[in-house]
């Protein structure tokens, strides 16, 4: 009975919508008490019905809820016979939760399409070798799936047979369809274009890569903030006070309409949905765009930055070095550069990939006892070779003699912008090579519009050496350089921003700078879809894409200030109707509860004002 | 020890989230301190001692409630 009344919910508040208009038409046009009050009567019952089951259902858990309040001010009006008033009440109450599910259907469509991107089956390979339709969730690891073209690729593995394009904008953002062959690896959530392929489960469910962002967003909208949490613990009490006051207001004033009227007028619905509503619709919004924001705590500092610290490599540039000079300082050098390339073959540094590129077909030794100095380089033997390669720094630690001449080299390439990668066989120094990489495109003007949105200091701490640093801080107008830094120092400058009061941002590609990601307010990573950056950060820009960064700015901005106006009307709407029920004639119950639901609507509605954010140029 | 991941038809209020907390928090077998309501996807998350209580029985709780239970799922943890 119970759960047949709640169902038909909407039913009840339409028939009581007739019933109100044809009360008031028989009332002021036909002057007939009787029909008006019957309808109106029937149309009080109806409607408090479903509000009183679920005034029970919260009693009977220990929680003085909204529908608590309006159950006893309808009854009350009933009992004074101030049936308008009850009628109205209950009618405005279930076409204001009407519209408010409505409306909170489109603020949370955003992650809704997300979610719906989900894949639901999979062709699981059965004993028989057949392939058979089952639910993504019957698929284990190592299961064997067979993906067929248009298909969503069901979970994270491993390709086994066959080819195909795939296009992963769900994980990367990136459209083009990128091809898979047999041990390629395959995502969840994204769509085999062409082609048919058999793979094999890696991981499965919310452990994919796409379940782990769909997790991750879905706990970022329904994660509070300090100032969230005090109103959810304000409201929990803030209910039973109204309560409290109505009953003091009735013992003193023995006037029941008014308490009953301070009942209704006490609601607190725009406060408790205000906040919630800015937090999914501007995380949604930044979904769509490919940033992911965790939470509204994220959201709250964020847009109070003031400095934002950058990783170079990767961050402000390419991350895809090439070779530009190479000074040489021994005549066997084809040996040398064997050497070189057998150590950085085994490295996947962006600096070592460049020299194995450069140094191209070449004989490669077997490599042991390969020392990874943090910061500074690699040592080796070689053939019975001590092979040093690394930095400045680290030659000085190797105590390798570095000549006069040398020491021009290394400051004219230093000045060009170079990173220097220096080798030493058996103590010796015998090559220079300078390495440069090319700044990202845009990434000038990105900067231009954060400094624009208010952000004050643009700092850059690399590894590199101070002037390549210093070059690329030049060409970007960035107001601080730092080179030489190893991730510890990294660190550390973060550590003293934030003691000088910065509010700081780092943003890293999310894999060698762990630290200082997780020691700014606001760790940003440059994500290509890899768990260790959606992991470790704060922000997540996905596909690496630099030019969501503006727009992640702009967007907790616009959050944080949504969130404060819904307040400031929530807490307004009651503080006024509160007044004027004691200043003045004018406010009664069903003004109060009008009031009371359109300024839900009203902060639903800014709240919607999120999903259609673009930073202005 | 299990770990249920209950979705629930679209939460309207935010008091729906005290009373659905209230009531599987009050079921003898639910972890109460891992009861967690997420308002803006409308999910339950919980962990419970399947020997005490059953996924269903919690189902039926938060149904008892007025609120539409969609799906749940389970996991070991």
């Amino acid at each position: 009975m119970q759960r047949f009344i709640l169902s038909k919910k909407n039913h009840i508040m339409l028939i009581g919508a007739i019933l109100i208009v044809i009360g008031f038409t028989a009332e002021l046009g036909f002057k007939n008490e009787a029909i008006a009050v019957l309808c109106l009567a029937i149309a009080s019952i109806l409607g408090v019905a479903p509000i009183a089951i679920q005034a029970y259902q919260a009693l009977k858990v220990k929680v003085v809820s909204i529908d608590v309040l309006v159950t006893i001010a309808v009854v009350g009006a009933f009992l004074i016979r101030n049936l308008e008033e009850s009628a109205i009440v209950t009618f405005l109450f279930l076409f204001g939760a009407y519209l408010e599910q409505r409306t909170l259907n489109k603020t949370r469509s955003a992650i809704k399409e997300l979610t719906e991107m989900a894949p639901e089956s999979a062709l699981k390979q059965t004993a028989t070798g057949e392939f058979e339709e089952v639910e993504v969730d019957d698929v284990d690891v190592g299961d064997v799936l067979l993906v067929k073209t248009g298909a969503k690729i069901p979970v994270d593995g491993t390709v086994l047979t066959g080819e195909g394009h795939i296009n992963e904008a769900s994980i990367t953002g990136e459209a083009i369809p990128v091809g898979k062959k047999k041990d390629s690896h395959v995502y969840a959530g994204t769509i085999l274009e062409n082609g048919t392929i058999q793979i094999i489960a890696d991981r499965v469910g919310e452990d994919t890569t796409f379940g782990k962002i769909i997790e991750l967003v879905e706990e970022a909208q329904d994660s509070k903030s300090e100032a969230e949490r005090f109103i959810d613990k304000f409201s929990k009490y803030y209910t039973p006070a109204v309560l409290v006051l109505a009953i003091i207001v009735w013992a003193i004033s023995k006037d029941i309409e008014l308490a009953i009227t301070i009942l209704v007028l006490g609601c607190p619905g725009a406060l408790v949905i205000g906040v919630p509503v800015s937090n999914v619709a501007g995380i949604g919004n930044g979904a769509r765009n490919g940033v992911l924001l965790k939470g509204s705590e994220v959201i709250h500092y964020f847009s109070k930055v003031d400095t934002i610290v950058f990783d170079k490599t990767g961050t402000l540039t390419v991350g895809n070095p090439k070779v530009t000079d190479k000074v040489i300082y021994d005549d066997n050098i084809d040996e040398v550069l064997s050497y070189l390339a057998s150590v950085e073959n085994e490295s996947d540094h962006p600096l070592a990939r460049a020299i194995v590129e450069h140094i191209g077909d070449t004989k490669f030794y077997s490599v042991e006892k390969t020392d990874v100095v943090k910061g500074g380089g690699v040592v080796a033997n070689i053939d019975g070779h001590r092979v040093a390669v690394g930095n400045v720094v680290m030659m000085e630690q190797e105590n390798i003699h570095l000549s006069e001449k040398s020491r021009e080299d290394i400051a004219n390439l230093e000045r060009a912008g170079n990173s220097l990668v220096l080798t030493s066989v058996d103590g010796e120094l015998k090559v220079l090579m300078g390495i440069r990489d090319q700044i990202r495109p845009g990434v000038k003007e990105d900067l231009q519009k954060l400094k624009r949105l208010g952000v004050k200091n643009l700092v850059v701490l690399s590894g590199d050496n101070q002037g390549t640093v210093d070059l690329v801080a030049k060409e970007l107008g960035l107001t601080e350089a730092h080179g030489h830094m190893l991730p510890e120092y990294k660190a550390s400058h973060i550590e003293d921003l934030k003691a000088k009061g910065h509010i700081v941002a780092f943003v890293g590609d999310g894999v060698n700078d762990s630290p200082s990601l997780a020691l700014a307010q606001i760790g940003i990573a440059m994500g290509n879809g890899t768990d260790v950056a959606i992991e470790t950060s704060d922000i997540v820009l996905m596909n690496s894409d630099f030019s969501r960064l503006p727009h992640a700015l702009g967007l907790t901005k616009a959050t944080s200030a949504n969130m404060r106006q819904n307040i400031v009307i929530a807490v307004g709407v009651v503080v006024t109707l509160l007044t004027g029920v004691f200043l003045s004639e004018f406010v009664n119950m069903s003004i109060g509860m009008l009031v009371h639901e359109l300024s839900i609507l009203v902060v639903i509605l800014n709240g919607m004002r999120l999903l259609g954010y673009k930073l202005r140029r | 020890m299990k770990k249920a991941t209950i979705q629930l038809g679209t939460l309207t209020c935010p008091s729906c989230m005290q009373k659905i907390e209230n009531a599987t928090k009050a079921l003898n077998g639910v972890e109460k301190e891992s009861v967690n309501v997420l308002f803006n996807s409308s999910k339950v998350k919980l962990d419970f001692d399947d020997e005490k209580i059953s996924v269903e029985d919690i189902q039926n709780a938060i149904t008892a409630l007025g609120y539409e239970v969609k799906k749940s799922q389970v996991k070991d943890k």
